[in-house]
């Protein structure tokens, strides 16, 4: 799919994949959340956890959200932070810090896209890791929604975060853009 | 270990939920025992002959007819790829969706089997035997089942494969659950041969299951 392709990305650092439409901005996250494996080349993480892999340090925001409409919003949130494991947070905090505060007993089904997206990003906030691999993160968010997650971005690369985000519209956060497309 | 508790309740949870599935494999298990008087007739002998085959056919089919959305449910809306992510083995992620699908869908089943034991003419004793050896029976089902559940993620809409893969590998459980019960009811082998087989089986899909459907969903992601 694509070849010859070498960046990196410091602490505190976003970095912004760019690209027409089929150049492989999903398969690079994918394959740097370990979900595909690659042909040729290899992909690190200096000074994260010695014993834990690169995925293992990483939250992979896809362009499906990972929820049950079965499950309450809380039980959704709840899931994943016992499932991952590690530092985690408070699930309510992280609703509230995400808008989700008043529909916490709400099964996941009854929510809008934007608002499934808002769950998701709970997700990055419950559970700490210090690589986040974003997917088209802003699609289906209103205004309000974008302005919200930018200071989510923002805290998480103050805390020395890495972001690597696939993007058509632009972050609003500083970042270095990667360019993919034209075939190479 | 909270990780694995979280999982398998998760998985409970959603299953007995509305539109949840756990009572499909129940329903149908029900249909088809209660159905099998009416097409044999009233011949009380044959019927308790037939008895612990019926229970055990049903179980099985039963038991298939939910497995394949054990994983596809997670694939599809992409929970599968956090979990493929986690810090926990997938090998005891599977083992874990595994146990919790048994303990929602076939449980019942096992639960069940006293009720329909009666319509089928057996005995406080044969009935008995045929739940021991289900419970001993259906967890090798579903970890087995589990490897072509994995699979059919791989390959999109892949249920009538799980049936064709799955079935083959079931057939030695459904030999020795039978011949078990039907040991335990007129004899003349003993019980306790078919049984350590049923449990050996068991064993056995509890240690295989989890490594293949693992492999599988490695490499099947897309």
């Amino acid at each position: 799919m694509f070849s010859g392709l070498d960046f990196e990305a410091a602490c505190g650092e976003a970095l912004a994949v760019v690209g027409p439409n089929g150049s492989g901005k999903t398969s690079l996250l994918r394959l740097i959340a370990g979900l595909l494996v690659p042909a040729g080349g290899s992909i690190g993480l200096e000074g994260g956890e010695a014993e834990l892999t690169l995925p293992e340090q990483s939250h992979y925001l896809g362009h499906r959200d990972a929820l049950k409409p079965a499950l309450s919003v809380a039980e959704n949130l709840s899931f994943w932070r016992d499932f991952l494991g590690g530092a985690t947070g408070n699930v309510s905090e992280c609703l509230t810090a995400v808008g989700l505060g008043h529909a916490t007993y709400l099964p996941a089904a009854f929510l809008s896209a934007g608002q499934r997206r808002r769950l998701s990003i709970a997700r990055l906030l419950v559970v700490r890791r210090p690589v986040w691999l974003l997917d088209e993160p802003t699609s289906a968010l209103d205004t309000a929604g974008q302005k919200l997650f930018v200071g989510v971005m923002r805290e998480h690369l103050a805390s020395g975060g890495i972001i690597v985000a696939a993007t058509h519209t632009p972050l609003g956060i500083e970042a270095r853009e990667l360019r993919m497309g034209g075939g190479k | 270990m909270t990780a694995l508790a979280a999982l398998i309740r998760r998985d409970i949870k959603i299953a007995l939920r509305v539109g949840g599935g756990a009572l499909i494999g129940v329903l149908f298990f029900l249909t088809v025992t209660v159905l099998m008087p009416f097409a044999i007739g009233p011949d009380l002998p044959l019927l308790a002959r037939l008895g612990p085959a019926i229970l055990w056919l049903g179980a099985l089919l039963a038991s298939l007819l939910t497995l394949d959305r054990l994983f596809t449910a997670d694939h599809e809306d992409g929970s599968l790829d956090v979990i493929v992510m986690g810090r926990t083995p997938l090998e005891l992620a599977c083992a874990a969706k595994a146990l919790a699908h048994w303990l929602a869908a076939g449980v019942p089943l096992i639960a069940a089997t006293p009720v329909l034991g009666l319509l089928l003419n057996l005995d406080a004793a044969a009935t008995s035997a045929v739940a021991l050896t289900m419970l001993v029976g259906t967890p090798a089902l579903t970890f087995t089942g589990m490897i072509g559940a994995a699979l059919a993620v791989t390959l999109h809409r892949g249920g009538l494969l799980l049936a064709v893969l799955v079935l083959p590998l079931s057939i030695p459980v459904l030999i020795f659950g039978v011949a078990a019960s039907q040991a335990a009811i007129t004899g003349p082998l003993s019980f306790g041969t078919p049984f350590s087989i049923l449990c050996a089986l068991s064993l056995v899909s509890f240690v295989v299951g989890p490594f293949a459907a693992a492999a599988s969903l490695r490499h099947g992601l897309d």
